[in-house]
């Protein structure tokens, strides 16, 4: 236990002093920022006078080792574009994503799981089969055109939802959230159905192949034998069977779904976290980029270590293999 | 050493011409093109993925108006309808877009880019993955640790995110100027980068098995170079598992080059691709001009829908265990 541990932390720490030297080598690719920072008429000596405050003389292993502690403070610098602090940007925006991606994934859990037990259970009836034709078809529409297809159906021919923005939001201390208002909920219910359906395809073939292959286990039988109610049987022995691999694999994808955010952000023109990294990227906006950069590889970390933590908790086989005194 | 191998090889090996019928003879026998005959659906995927092939490969005489050709444009034909619209004019199948371009021809000539793009990705990423795999397996040891360990870091984000993060780090390493000549290539590595991780997992994995076969141990006993026995050996049995991730990953890498374009990363506008033309479609979606982006999706989900169908046929196919 110990040693997985261990080695999995290891392996976190590892992970984010790479893409900590990506994000901080970019930074050497866009020339002397002190071209940007001083006018025209600046003297050498206010130049260099700048360079030396700004730490830009020291060695290059120095300034990682400093940009390093500036980021673990949350100091990502200034926005070359928009000229504010790149983590007063970052929480403004973070909220937006963040429930977004928490709805979506909501979304899939609560629509995925009953259709994948429904098709594990009748597997040959028609609604099985419809519900398969639409997962291939999901699965081959990119998130995009899903969220342009529902914009021009729900928004111009139909005219019922908004198509942009985030409407009205209610401030919680700091958070703005959408979940509070009816015109919120209206205009994230469309960008979250938008980022589910592919998880939600994902989930319901997964379900759907765990309750096939637990279905036929001994234990399953042997519960039909003792004359237990087929709901119980179903839901109380099978689907519960099922949900590990199904936890780890939603797990994993809420990485996911913070990445294919961004495009459903540009969609819908939510004002997100993937909207800010989408412009950053095409106006070269690099401490937008290094940090995002950061931040979602700290994320991604973050859920893997959790996830395999879970798993471990939850899979008493995994523990079993050396017996150690009870904790 | 190796003459041993050729002396054996040699009387026995017929003409070209009779080896190649031979082959074809074989493959319409075995057990891949029986498993082809019997699924109606695969027939279709096929049939569809070539016709598009075709009209990709073909384009400049297979759509009905040059669109490069900004010459031909003629701006009073913006905006027209689909044919079977009212206000459509037969001339233009499926419309015109913002500038008189035929949409039926801007989707076959973008047809073309994106499957360039995917192909040359998924090319790139099978090639690298796979050369990686083989080392990684055939020796183990450190160098597997590192490569796996490389892998294990990428699959943890997804494929759009790194192709979006490369693309972004090209913009910057580049300078701007620079980058928008070179987007075609930057977009190819980017979605190649994205790809690799798959094939050199897979093909490690077979590696490992087949590694320690006899006629690899056979093989190594006589002396054969190690790299001659991957290529010679190793490689012909992993390819397979590779054929059948690199059909799937070609319907991700289009689906990847299209999402990029439309984002506004991806193919310039003066070479549109399927996802480029979507976008620009999207820009009239509110004005009602929705065939400029439909018609160009739909042919992306075909296209798709088509590449996955074959790949999960051809995933079965060559699976021992469902045979």
């Amino acid at each position: 236990m110990i040693d997985f541990i261990a080695q999995r932390m290891i392996q976190a720490v590892f992970v984010m002093l790479v893409v900590a030297l990506i994000s901080f080598s970019l930074f050497q690719f866009v020339g002397d920022p002190i071209n940007n920072m001083v006018g025209q008429e600046a003297t050498e000596a206010q130049r260099e006078a700048l360079r030396e405050q700004l730490g830009l003389n020291d060695p290059i292993p120095i300034q990682f080792v400093k940009w390093v502690g500036n980021a673990m403070q949350g100091e990502f610098g200034i926005s070359y574009r928009m000229g504010k602090p790149v983590d007063q940007l970052i929480a403004e925006r973070l909220p937006a994503t963040l429930e977004l991606v928490f709805l979506s994934a909501i979304l899939a859990l609560a629509i995925g799981v009953p259709m994948g037990v429904y098709t594990g259970l009748n597997r040959y009836s028609w609604l099985s089969r419809v519900f398969l034709t639409i997962s291939l078809i999901g699965i081959s529409l990119p998130t995009f055109l899903i969220g342009i297809i529902l914009i021009l159906t729900f928004g111009v021919w139909l005219g019922w939802l908004p198509t942009f923005g985030r409407g009205g939001t209610v401030d919680l201390g700091g958070w703005q959230t959408s979940f509070l208002t009816l015109q919120g909920w209206s205009h994230i219910i469309m960008p979250a159905f938008t980022l589910a359906l592919f998880q939600l395809t994902l989930i319901m073939r997964l379900v759907r192949a765990e309750m096939l292959e637990v279905l036929r286990t001994d234990y399953i039988k042997f519960a039909r034998a003792r004359g237990l109610k087929q709901r119980s049987i179903n839901f109380g022995h099978a689907l519960k069977n099922t949900l590990v691999p199904v936890i780890t694999i939603m797990g994993l994808q809420i990485g996911a779904l913070l990445a294919f955010s961004i495009i459903t952000e540009t969609v819908f023109q939510w004002p997100g976290m993937g909207l800010l990294i989408i412009q950053a990227i095409q106006f070269v906006d690099i401490p937008i980029m290094s940090s995002y950069l950061v931040l979602v590889a700290l994320f991604f970390v973050l859920i893997n270590l959790t996830v395999d933590l879970l798993y471990y908790a939850v899979d008493p086989r995994l523990r079993i293999e050396r017996p150690g005194p009870a904790h | 050493m190796q003459n041993i191998e050729t002396t054996v090889e040699l009387p026995a090996a017929p003409s070209f011409g009779a080896r190649l019928s031979g082959n074809i003879k074989a493959f319409l026998d075995g057990d891949v093109f029986y498993s082809f005959k019997r699924s109606p659906v695969t027939i279709i995927a096929f049939v569809v993925t070539m016709i598009l092939f075709f009209c990709a490969i073909f384009a400049p005489w297979v759509a009905p108006y040059d669109t490069y050709n900004i010459a031909g444009l003629n701006l009073m034909d913006a905006f027209r309808p689909p044919a079977w619209v009212a206000g459509g004019d037969a001339t233009f199948l499926l419309g015109t877009d913002d500038q008189g371009r035929d949409v039926l021809s801007a989707i076959i000539f973008g047809l073309r880019i994106s499957l360039m793009v995917g192909f040359l990705g998924v090319l790139i990423a099978a090639v690298v993955g796979t050369i990686l795999g083989l080392i990684s397996g055939y020796f183990g040891g450190w160098i597997d640790a590192l490569i796996m360990r490389i892998a294990d870091v990428q699959l943890t984000f997804p494929a759009i995110l790194i192709a979006l993060m490369i693309d972004g780090i090209a913009g910057a390493v580049l300078g701007r100027a620079a980058h928008a000549e070179s987007k075609l290539a930057v977009l190819v590595i980017a979605i190649a980068a994205s790809l690799w991780v798959n094939f050199a997992r897979t093909v490690r994995g077979s590696t490992l098995v087949e590694k320690n076969k006899e006629y690899v141990q056979a093989a190594r006993v006589i002396g054969i170079h190690p790299i001659l026995i991957m290529y010679r050996h190793v490689l012909p049995n992993v390819m397979g598992p590779v054929l059948v991730i690199a059909t799937l990953s070609l319907a991700i890498a289009i689906i990847t080059e299209a999402t990029l374009s439309f984002l506004g990363v991806g193919v310039p506008v003066t070479n549109p691709s399927l996802g480029t033309l979507i976008r620009i479609g999207n820009d009239f979606l509110f004005s009602g001009e929705w065939w400029m982006t439909i018609f160009p999706g739909v042919a992306l989900v075909i296209l798709v829908l088509a590449v996955n169908l074959l790949g999960d046929w051809l995933r079965d196919a060559l699976n021992p265990k469902l045979r």
